[in-house]
């Protein structure tokens, strides 16, 4: 289980790096979309199926779909992929990379001082998920659907014609 | 050969896998060739309802016609054209054929049958369906042409606005079965099928479905008369066949799908006297949807592309909801906790 494990975690770090490097802004895109897709192997090897599905639903399969619906319907094409090479080139990766460094050391020191714990493998079934969401974390369901509502009207404001 | 018995008799968790994996490849070669002879089927029947015979030429009622079309698609030129964008132009079909072929997996086509046993099927099913509109999305963005960019931009928002429902309709289903694992839906429908106490949701199931595999009345994205043939314009040879019989894999498993959630999968008459029944049922359903869809495809013309997104969201959407409203008000009601 922990090859398959850190297979999908090599598969995910690979393919974010070539969203970040990629040239093509839909290919990037389809190497976000694997790369959801490693993280939503590790969720189902995690125990937790149901999130691993939900990944893959809302965000490989909406939020991305409408990613790369927007590039598609801009397809730029070759003055895109000018631009972006023209964009990355080694001195915009100084300050990423310094604050990215700074985050990869707090990581490792919080990992070094034993602060982990062996990961569960109890399974987590979609109905232990709904009991959550609507005991202890009713309040934070509700804000969440508040919020979208909020987005939904103001969607359909800005789309409405006049 | 009772030496060879007696070794799989002492291995039995490799003789289980072995008859698993023997099990899966039967089924997906009877799905590709279920999907395959479904063009013979279309063809016939669309001929019987338009007053003409359709293939007759080859075989005995023409039955041969999709080996002779096999044959020549696969010795047709595979022409990549130079103005593509070659890496997802290539991966477009493949995908478009893989995901459909996985998403039978969750199907339970006799008791005992099936590829996967998942607890989460009908959610996995509804995972793989969201990625499939991946595979004519990029087919239209590669080939680079105007008709397959709007035939693209077509599917891609016809395909996620049904989605929304699909999946929607499918949870009365679930919240009477209470479970999303599609061998329970089917034992749960013992004594009474959920076409009945689920009607809407059959109804904006069914729907869906045909907008999902993008089939007539709900083709818009390869209106011929107006996108040429849409996302796969560019597409020839064995690259065009997979768009294609992925397409017919699609129609069977919408059919096997409605079979199994709405009309009790291979339940049937006689099936504790002949066990082997059970999925000649299942066939026997899944035919009768898959002349369904070609009847639809016959008798109704195309509607006009924002008919087609304002009836999905303005008659399917609340439809779905209010029937979801009514389930769960309904289970509550008559529930232990009442």
């Amino acid at each position: 289980m922990s090859f398959f494990f850190y297979l999908a975690a090599a598969v995910a770090v690979i393919a974010t790096l070539f969203v970040i490097g990629g040239r093509n802004p839909v290919h990037a895109l389809l190497y976000l979309v694997v790369s959801l897709l490693a993280v939503a192997g590790i969720f189902f090897m995690m125990g937790a199926p149901f999130a691993g599905a939900l990944e893959v639903i809302v965000y490989a399969g909406a939020i991305m779909v409408l990613f790369v619906f927007v590039v598609m319907m801009l397809n730029l094409g070759q003055a895109t992929v000018d631009q972006e090479r023209h964009w990355i080139q080694m001195r915009y990766w100084v300050g990423p990379g310094l604050l990215s460094a700074i985050l990869l050391a707090g990581l490792l020191f919080v990992l070094g001082n034993g602060g982990t714990h062996p990961m569960s493998m109890t399974e987590v079934s979609a109905k232990q998920v709904g009991i959550h969401l609507f005991g202890p974390y009713l309040l934070a369901v509700e804000l969440a659907s508040m919020l979208l509502l909020a987005a939904l009207v103001a969607a359909y404001h800005l789309g409405k014609h006049d | 050969m009772s030496a060879i018995l007696d070794w799989f008799t002492a291995h039995p968790q490799f003789t289980a896998a072995l008859i698993a994996c023997v099990k899966a490849i039967v089924i997906l070669l009877g799905l590709i060739l279920t999907a395959a002879w479904m063009i013979w089927l279309e063809r016939r029947l669309l001929g019987l309802w338009q007053d003409r015979y359709g293939p007759n030429r080859i075989g005995p009622f023409g039955l041969g016609q999709v080996i002779a079309d096999m044959i020549k698609i696969f010795f047709k030129e595979d022409w990549l054209p130079p103005f593509v964008d070659k890496a997802t132009f290539v991966i477009a079909p493949l995908i478009a054929m893989a995901l459909m072929l996985l998403m039978f997996a969750v199907i339970p086509v006799a008791p005992g049958w099936g590829v996967a046993d998942l607890n989460l099927g009908l959610l996995l099913m509804m995972a793989i369906a969201g990625l499939e509109v991946y595979a004519v999305m990029l087919g239209g963005w590669a080939s680079n042409s105007k008709y397959a960019l709007l035939g693209g931009l077509r599917v891609t928002a016809q395909t996620v606005s049904y989605e929304v429902f699909m999946g929607l309709s499918l949870m009365g289903v679930v919240m009477q079965a209470g479970s999303f694992n599609l061998r329970d839906i089917v034992e749960a429908q013992h004594g009474l099928w959920y076409i009945i106490p689920q009607f809407f949701g059959f109804c904006t199931f069914a729907i869906a479905g045909v907008a999902v595999v993008h089939r007539t009345p709900f083709d818009l994205p390869e209106a011929e008369s107006e996108l040429a043939s849409g996302f796969h314009t560019e597409y020839s040879g064995m690259k065009f066949g997979m768009f294609f019989v992925g397409e017919y894999v699609g129609i069977v498993l919408v059919s096997a799908l409605l079979v199994t959630l709405f009309f009790g999968g291979w339940r049937g008459p006689f099936i504790e006297a002949v066990p082997a029944l059970a999925f000649v049922w299942f066939a026997l359903k899944c035919l009768f949807f898959m002349s369904f869809f070609i009847l639809l495809r016959a008798a109704l013309p195309r509607p006009r592309y924002d008919q087609l997104m304002g009836f999905g969201w303005k008659v399917c959407l609340p439809l779905t909801l209010i029937n979801l409203l009514g389930t769960a008000a309904v289970l509550l009601l008559s529930g232990p906790g009442a």
